[in-house]
């Protein structure tokens, strides 16, 4: 720190927590968001007033908080979420960056988006339905991204006279559940969105409960250091070389620390190229560090002139990734048009874009039980199956289960550059949990 | 080329954590790398605001020792603050940058576009915009824009893509999954991209005094003559001024946003140094445009409609 006051020291020395929401259109997730701002002090006065007047205007008695974060017209036309939505807020504590998606059941996709860069996601069930299909369905997404902590807010407390035993029945049912999905760590709480009962108050109609808010728990689940437990990785961004009178002979390797620590004195592999090299320098934007971890973005100079470019990925000598052109993979298919066996595509891994094309769809998932449905022939939007994907060039893949980060790929399509699909390298979920069906009759899920 | 102020990262309380202003420093960096890497021509938009100087820092940051290599846009809307353009011009210079100027005073002047009967002239940005992104042939534009600041962008994305005209189309946006950005365009097509998406206005400000950002003026407690209109202290100059019944007054305010003049408002404030004005901001009750900005008023739709048809 170099010149904000002490009483703004606690506020500038936060961490960041990202985590998503999930419920369906009628769990009250808009009104639990929407708690969430307005008690946690976050909504200001002008954003207030908005939501007064236009639930006046349409004869609402309480301001509607869910109003707070309706976005775009066709929403407010609809009542619905179309698309995810990031929200931002921050107490003494903690800052929090919300992916708010939409939970029914044709935006999988969206779900999946807001996931992929959540440490934790809530999910949110009606106490008088308990989990349903589609509460099986967000624990499964959950699971697939691999969210490092999930929370189940039991919500509409009121509503079920604030009875223990429903919520026990239901926190048992969903643990179990996301437990053998190897979900690591679940969290219940039992709430009511629009009396606020435990979102950032303690309720006094549940005193039998004695765990923390919902709040309270975002403020002190730990951030992910999962990032720095793994082998590092650096992708390459971009070669620094600025040639100048002042810097004759600087050439840097510009990147995001992807996963991992990196150490100046560090034997380092190259790869594809299988090269390797010594860091000497690590550049942490504007100062020399002789330590770095995800996900910094720094600099690294090596002490060989070696040939390095954008799509290379540097990793320390003794726990460099294999290279492989044979991807087997989950995707979630997230494009309006289908992706069928034979396509041409593009896979962005990293910072490496390369020609590919799918070789096999060997089977289609139903999220709501986990049945496979073999041999689809296509995924359409919102499905979620395994492909085995043949690379034009090598890549530096790592099994998703390993790291988020350099696990994770996009197929693009070639001809108008659309995100066909969001792609997992390796296993589906962390224990196999899943059943094959023979016929694949049923259209799916609504 | 001069790099930029090193400073130590923040303390945080756990090995190997980050504090939240060097994650979102992070991940802009990544941003501003991945365009550079991906993209044959790309522009930062600056208009000497506190969003384009820390955009503007941030790049410096990201290819030091090296240059920025990109361009610099302005669109000059012909009203704009005196001391914001002299510190615009300061900077250009000092960091030995290239600048674009679209002037909306020259299509006023060739009679392509209509002065509007309210003189605001944030909503005549657009058409110079757009034609110089064509006419220039830029393919990624970075602008300063923020999730938080209204509720139409807080779903836009890191990578927004826009068609021939500029528009935005909300349906035909991708999913932007991990920290994978899908920047392929067709010829003609370009990308608006966002690298501050995920910073909210305190982080903003947090995040120049720590770094030591200067910044125009205007931005902190001066006297000046104001009057009154639509609930907006505004300042009089070539635009126009007071109206019949609208007095003006010499005040204590400050901007908290830079634009147009004749639609920026002032608030009452005494914060005359960074750590005042973070003070002012942590416990403000008001949205940083909500209060300030005319245009923002117009209609809950007003943002959707302009980004559709190509404003930011």
């Amino acid at each position: 720190m170099t010149s904000t006051t002490e009483q703004f020291a606690d506020l500038s020395a936060t961490t960041l927590l990202r985590f998503a929401t999930a419920g369906s259109v009628d769990d009250g997730k808009s009104t639990l968001v929407g708690r969430l701002l307005h008690d946690s002090k976050s909504v200001l006065t002008d954003q207030m007033e908005a939501v007064e007047a236009v639930s006046q205007a349409r004869g609402q008695e309480a301001p509607d908080l869910a109003l707070l974060t309706d976005g775009l017209r066709a929403e407010r036309e609809q009542g619905i979420t179309i698309d995810v939505a990031y929200r931002y807020f921050a107490t003494a504590r903690r800052r929090f960056i919300l992916a708010d998606t939409p939970g029914h059941v044709q935006y999988t996709r969206n779900m999946v988006t807001g996931a992929s860069t959540a440490d934790l996601a809530v999910v949110l069930v009606d106490a008088r339905n308990g989990v349903i299909e589609q509460t099986r369905r967000h624990a499964a997404v959950a699971a697939l991204l691999r969210v490092p902590h999930v929370v189940l807010a039991v919500n509409k407390m009121d509503l079920v006279g604030y009875e223990e035993k429903v919520f026990a029945a239901i926190a048992e049912e969903f643990t179990a559940y996301a437990s053998d999905l190897g979900v690591p760590e679940i969290t219940a709480i039992p709430i009511s969105a629009l009396a606020g009962d435990n979102v950032v108050d303690p309720s006094a109609n549940m005193d039998w409960y004695g765990g923390p808010t919902v709040l309270e728990h975002l403020e002190t689940v730990p951030v992910s250091h999962d990032l720095t437990a793994c082998p590092a990785r650096f992708p390459v961004q971009y070669v620094i070389r600025p040639q100048s009178a002042e810097h004759p002979d600087y050439r840097g390797y510009a990147g995001q620390i992807a996963s991992g620590v990196l150490r100046v004195g560090e034997a380092v592999t190259v790869l594809p190229s299988g090269r390797t090299s010594t860091i000497v320098g690590i550049d942490a934007l504007g100062e020399s560090v002789d330590i770095a971890w995800a996900p910094q973005s720094v600099t690294l100079r090596l002490a060989d002139d070696i040939d390095i470019s954008r799509g290379d990925l540097i990793a320390p000598s003794g726990s460099a990734p294999a290279t492989t052109q044979d991807v087997e993979a989950t995707v979630c298919h997230v494009a309006d048009q289908p992706l069928a066996v034979g396509a041409r595509v593009l896979i962005k891994h990293t910072t490496r874009t390369v020609k590919a094309i799918v070789k096999e769809i060997p089977s289609r998932l139903t999220l709501d039980d986990l049945s496979q449905h073999p041999n689809p022939g296509q995924l359409v939007a919102n499905d979620i199956g395994r492909v085995v994907v043949r690379t034009a060039e090598p890549l530096a893949l790592d099994a998703y289960a390993a790291s988020r980060r350099t696990g994770s790929f996009l197929l693009i399509d070639p001809a108008d550059g659309t995100t066909l699909a969001a792609g997992m390298a390796g296993e589906s979920f962390a224990s196999k949990a899943t059943t094959t069906v023979q016929a694949d009759e049923e259209g799916w899920d609504f | 080329m001069t790099t930029t102020v090193a400073h130590v990262h923040d303390e945080t309380d756990a090995p190997y954590a980050l504090s939240h202003l060097d994650a979102l420093e992070s991940e802009a960096v990544h941003i501003f790398r991945e365009v550079a890497g991906e993209f044959e021509k790309p522009v930062i938009l600056f208009s000497g605001g506190k969003d384009s100087i820390v955009m503007l820092h941030l790049a410096l940051k990201a290819f030091a020792p090296a240059p920025v290599p990109f361009t610099l846009l302005h669109v000059d809307t012909g009203h704009n603050f005196p001391e914001v353009l002299e510190y615009r011009d300061r900077t250009v210079e000092k960091h030995g940058l290239r600048l674009h100027v679209a002037s909306v005073q020259d299509y006023i002047d060739a009679g392509k576009l209509r002065e509007r009967p309210d003189g605001t002239r944030n909503p005549l940005q657009t058409v110079p915009l757009t034609e110089a992104i064509q006419s220039l042939k830029f393919d990624a534009v970075f602008g300063g824009g923020r999730r938080d600041e209204e509720k139409a962008r807080a779903k836009e994305r890191v990578f927004s893509l826009r068609d021939e005209f500029s528009q935005w189309d909300p349906r035909r946006q991708r999913p932007e999954l991990w920290q994978l950005y899908n920047g392929r365009h067709a010829p003609g097509e370009h990308v608006r991209v966002f690298p501050l998406s995920n910073w909210t206005e305190l982080d903003v400000w947090q995040y120049i005094a720590r770094e030591g950002i200067e910044l125009p003026e205007i931005y902190f407690a001066h006297e000046r003559e104001v009057f009154l209109r639509n609930g907006m202290w505004l300042t009089a100059g070539e635009w126009g001024g007071a109206k019949e019944g609208e007095v003006p007054e010499t005040r204590l305010i400050r901007y908290r946003t830079v634009g147009d003049m004749s639609c920026t408002g002032a608030v009452d404030s005494d914060a005359a140094t960074l750590d005042a004005v973070i003070a002012e901001i942590a416990v403000s009750r008001l949205t940083e445009r909500g209060a300030t900005r005319a245009d923002d008023k117009m209609s809950e739709a007003a943002m959707e409609d302009r980004k559709r048809e190509g404003y930011f």
